[in-house]
């Protein structure tokens, strides 16, 4: 994969991504995956979940697991203060439509995403999987690594072995 | 215009099954020799709306097939021919046939036409039969002939008994009747599905027939709306036709039409004299189409509609005053606004001419809900309640007199709220009947099969209880119920000998018990020969030469996998695959099985399952801090534990006496890693919990918090299954507890200590 190259995509040559900040970095997740933004509560812990997997909460009625994305991406661990935020996505898996809650230092804007900006990852090797980075797209200044959180979250949980998260570690 | 007759599909195969279960509980229920005349027009009912609705989607092969049995029905009905054992027989099997037919239409599969064929090849002989017993015999068979006739249309195949039965048919004496029909279509008429030219092109079939269409009421080229009928005819039927065939052809749009059927000349019934009798004090043309439950009618042809016609009828009406203006402009209408009035009494006297059970649970005013809306209902109001409880806790830290107030609000909030909740957990009860009435066909074919004389008792078939759990009794029920038939009842001629009556008693019963409810099949048949299954038991190894047992050990060894102490394999039971599958679909659903018997005098099997699966009866515990629901089914007692009682085996495992066994002592928080209050045993608490087959452990918690019921919530819906938890709860302040799942608890542990 030659880097810097656009990404070919299908669909409309724009869409929206809802940016949020883990430690130095901004990503940016598709906004028709978010179905809420909500502060943090404590959770309820499950047994012989993989380590990223905080727990459950209670989403309206149903059962959603959270999963602390700095501890998927291996960065320091933050305090879960009042301030702390949880995104709450919806992953698509072969297993059907799952909702997730992923704790994140905070949310910054909605931004347009031109497609044709989009550009694919380097491959950093085996220092780093980085399969679940669907690209990366300047916007205003700052690099924004769009995930793709079907990838990221819905294998190794929909799995529940926990070897992506020891893949990416 | 074309409609999408497809979306109408569901719906048919829906009713048209329940159709046919209402068919075969009229079946078992007639009586050989004096049948019950509702019952058989029940059955005719049956047979004429499935063989209606497959026509209208292009079924042929159910149509024809349908039409067949009619035909049969019909002669059932008006009394030329006797029900026979034979013939129920033929018809119980019509009613497989046509299920299997809905279903592989319903999958777009191709319908077994080789059986089809074969059936109605022998219901095609019956009535051919018939009509050479009754060719010598004096005219009655006159009315039949008109549906008969038309047999040879659908029933393309053209073979021979089919024919002869129109020979036959042909050869009786033709009763020459004119009938003069007023057919005014409501505008609606085309909506509902009706096609009048298909009406015309029936009763055409029917004899020969003079058509002379109304076209007054037919607007300016713009003003006309092509969904709309504005047309109206007026017919004149000549043939050997009786009122009712001419009805049948109507009764799809009954409702949707003024019809007003006359004879004309004097070969009129009486009863449609009394009818028009009953019509002449208005004008004779206000006999509208409401007024068709005339007394002719309520014997025959308005009968499939008269379950319909409950909730449809006040809709009729508002449609006749609604096509007034449309109406007014056609000549030979007198005000249709009068027509319900010289309606209502004929309706009145039909009534208790209908007064069979059948009849009445068709009629339940009840409406389909599909079971997704209902779920969503509840998950909403577990979300209230959840919210309801959060008010109250921040209500109950409130001063002053205006938070008096808002208590006495969020009391009266909590009592309500107690209320729905209940009533939407009823919404998804349905009675246990929707399993039970599987079982009378079931034990007469048994019972035919094996030669054997059963008596079937069904009692507290209203007893109510979740969907979820009545559709996963049916199979272990049907289990126990062939179990009873196959080894339970003897065979007359033991039965006799031993001082019984010949024939044999299976009972079913359910109630409620507590929380819970109890489902007990017996049978008064020859009981578990105890000394036998141990035999077996010992044979085996299973148990060791010199053991003793418990009646109720000797019992459990039944429900192990592949025992069966029946001596030879039927088709029907004794394979041994049976009672382990029983009680586990039963611990599935979190019930007990249990099995009591008396050698020489029955068995009887107790299930005692819970009414829902939605909430459990839970003990919340808590360990490190985190909240576990154990379901109190599991719970055989809590206690606190004295370091004395307390031994280590081989410094593996920790475990206690109780009640004279020793239990493993299972630390939740080991399992679960978590950091517990306590690890000092005194310190803590230990639930005797029990899982498959009596195995039982001693779960050490740091503390037990209270009972209450829980609504259980899927945790697999968006993580997945997690071992020893088998779903989730959301407690009064909104947060998450996992519930535990005992049974995979100790299978937890063991593999922890196997490993």
């Amino acid at each position: 994969m030659s880097s810097n190259a656009p990404v070919k995509k299908t669909g409309d040559a724009s869409h929206q991504v809802l940016t949020f900040v883990l430690g130095n970095e901004t990503y940016g997740v598709d906004i028709l995956r978010v179905q809420e933004i909500r502060g943090w509560s404590a959770v309820t812990k499950i047994p012989h979940a993989p380590p990223h997997v905080l727990g459950v909460l209670n989403l309206r009625g149903s059962i959603v697991p959270i999963v602390d994305l700095r501890m998927r991406f291996t960065l320091d661990r933050a305090e879960y203060t009042a301030v702390t935020v949880i995104i709450v996505v919806s992953v698509v898996s072969a297993a059907g439509r799952r909702d997730f809650g992923v704790v994140v230092d905070g949310v910054s804007d909605v931004v347009d995403v031109d497609t044709e900006e989009v550009k694919a990852a380097p491959d950093l090797g085996p220092k780093g999987s980085t399969d679940f980075i669907r690209g990366l797209v300047p916007v205003s200044d700052r690099m924004v690594v769009l995930l793709d959180i079907d990838r990221l979250i819905g294998t190794d949980l929909t799995s529940l072995t926990g070897d992506a998260a020891v893949a990416a570690a | 215009m074309t409609i999408d007759l497809t979306q109408f599909h569901d719906a048919f195969f829906e009713e048209s099954f329940e159709a046919l279960d209402s068919m075969e509980a009229a079946l078992l229920k007639l009586d050989i020799g004096a049948p019950d005349k509702e019952l058989i027009n029940t059955i005719f009912r049956v047979a004429h709306s499935i063989k209606g609705g497959s026509a209208t989607f292009g079924f042929s092969d159910i149509a024809s097939f349908t039409h067949s049995l009619e035909t049969l029905l019909d002669e059932l009905r008006s009394g030329t021919m006797q029900v026979t054992l034979a013939m129920s027989d033929l018809l119980l099997k019509s009613v497989d046939v046509m299920r299997a037919m809905l279903r592989a239409v319903q999958q777009k599969k191709p319908i077994d036409a080789q059986k089809v064929s074969d059936l109605q090849f022998d219901l095609e002989l019956m009535i051919a039969q018939k009509d050479t017993a009754v060719a010598s015999a004096p005219a009655p068979a006159a009315p039949a002939s008109a549906p008969a006739a038309s047999a040879s249309a659908p029933a393309a195949s053209g073979s021979a008994p089919a024919a002869s039965a129109q020979a036959a048919v042909i050869d009786a004496p033709p009763t020459a009747t004119r009938w003069q029909i007023e057919f005014r279509p409501f505008p609606e008429l085309f909506a509902r599905g009706n096609d009048p030219l298909r009406m015309l092109r029936e009763l055409s079939e029917l004899g020969s027939l003079e058509t002379t269409v109304d076209v007054n009421a037919l607007p300016g080229f713009a003003a006309i709306d092509p969904q709309s009928c504005y047309m109206a005819w007026s017919l004149q039927l000549t043939g050997a036709v009786e009122e009712s065939a001419i009805r049948q052809v109507f009764d799809w749009a009954e409702g949707d039409c003024e019809l007003t059927i006359k004879p004309v000349g004097e070969s009129a019934s009486a009863a449609t004299a009394a009818a028009q009798g009953a019509a002449s004090a208005k004008q004779p043309a206000a006999t509208s189409a409401p007024a068709s439950a005339s007394a002719t009618s309520a014997s025959a042809a308005s009968a499939p509609a008269t379950s319909a016609s409950g909730p449809s009828a006040p809709v009729a009406s508002a449609p006749t005053a609604a096509s007034a203006p449309a109406a007014a402009a056609a000549p030979s209408t007198s005000a249709p606004a009068t027509a319900p009035a010289p309606a209502a009494p004929p309706k009145l006297e039909a009534v208790p001419k209908a007064e069979v059970p059948i009849e009445k649970m068709a009629d339940s005013g009840s409406i389909r809900v599909s079971v997704e809306k209902i779920d969503e209902l509840m998950n909403t109001v577990g979300e209230l309640v959840i919210t309801q409880a959060m008010l109250s806790q921040l209500g109950s830290k409130l001063e002053g007199t205006t938070a008096e107030k808002l208590r006495a609000g969020l009391a009266q909030l909590e009592r309500n709220m107690r209320e729905l909740q209940e009533t939407v957990m009823r919404v998804r009860m349905l009675p246990i009947n929707v399993v039970f009435s599987r079982f009378p066909r079931m034990v007469r074919d048994l019972a035919q099969r094996l030669g054997k004389q059963i008596d079937l008792k069904l009692t507290g078939e209203q007893t109510e209880l979740d969907k979820t759990v009545l559709e996963k009794i049916g199979d272990p029920l049907v289990h126990l119920v062939r179990n009873s038939i196959d080894h339970g009842i003897e065979s007359p001629e033991k039965r006799l000998a031993a001082g019984k009556s010949a024939a044999g008693t299976v009972h079913l019963d359910a109630c409620h018990r507590g929380g819970n409810i109890a489902v007990e099949v017996s049978d008064d048949g020859g009981g578990l020969d105890k000394n036998r299954i141990l035999a077996k038991a010992r044979d085996r190894g299973l148990v060791g030469p010199n053991d003793v047992l418990t009646d109720e050990q000797i019992y459990e060894l039944i429900f192990l996998p592949g025992f069966s102490t029946a001596e030879k394999t039927t088709d029907v039971s004794g394979r041994g695959v049976g009672m382990d599958v029983v009680r586990r679909n039963i611990k599935e659903l979190g019930g007990k099985i249990e099995l009591r018997s008396d050698l020489g005098k029955g068995s009887k099997t107790i299930i005692t399952l819970p009414l829902t699966l939605a909430i459990v009866d839970g003990q919340s515990v808590s360990v490190g801090g985190e909240t576990y629901i154990v379901p109190l089914i599991s719970i055989v007692e809590s206690m606190q534990l004295k370091a004395a009682n307390v031994s280590r085996l081989s410094g593996r495992g920790e475990v206690f006496s109780f009640r004279g066994y020793y239990l493993p002592i299972v630390r939740l928080h080991e399992l679960f890693g978590l950091e517990p209050r306590t690890r000092v045993l005194d310190e803590g608490l230990v639930v005797v919990a029990e899982g498959e087959g009596h195995q039982r452990i001693g779960l050490f918690v740091d503390d037990l918090l209270g009972q209450q019921q829980v609504v259980i919530k899927s945790l697999e819906a968006n993580y997945g299954h997690v071992e020893g938890v088998s779903g989730a709860t959301i407690l009064g302040d909104g947060s998450v507890a996992l519930i535990l799942d005992i049974p995979g608890l100790i299978r937890a542990t063991n593999i922890r200590s196997a490993a």
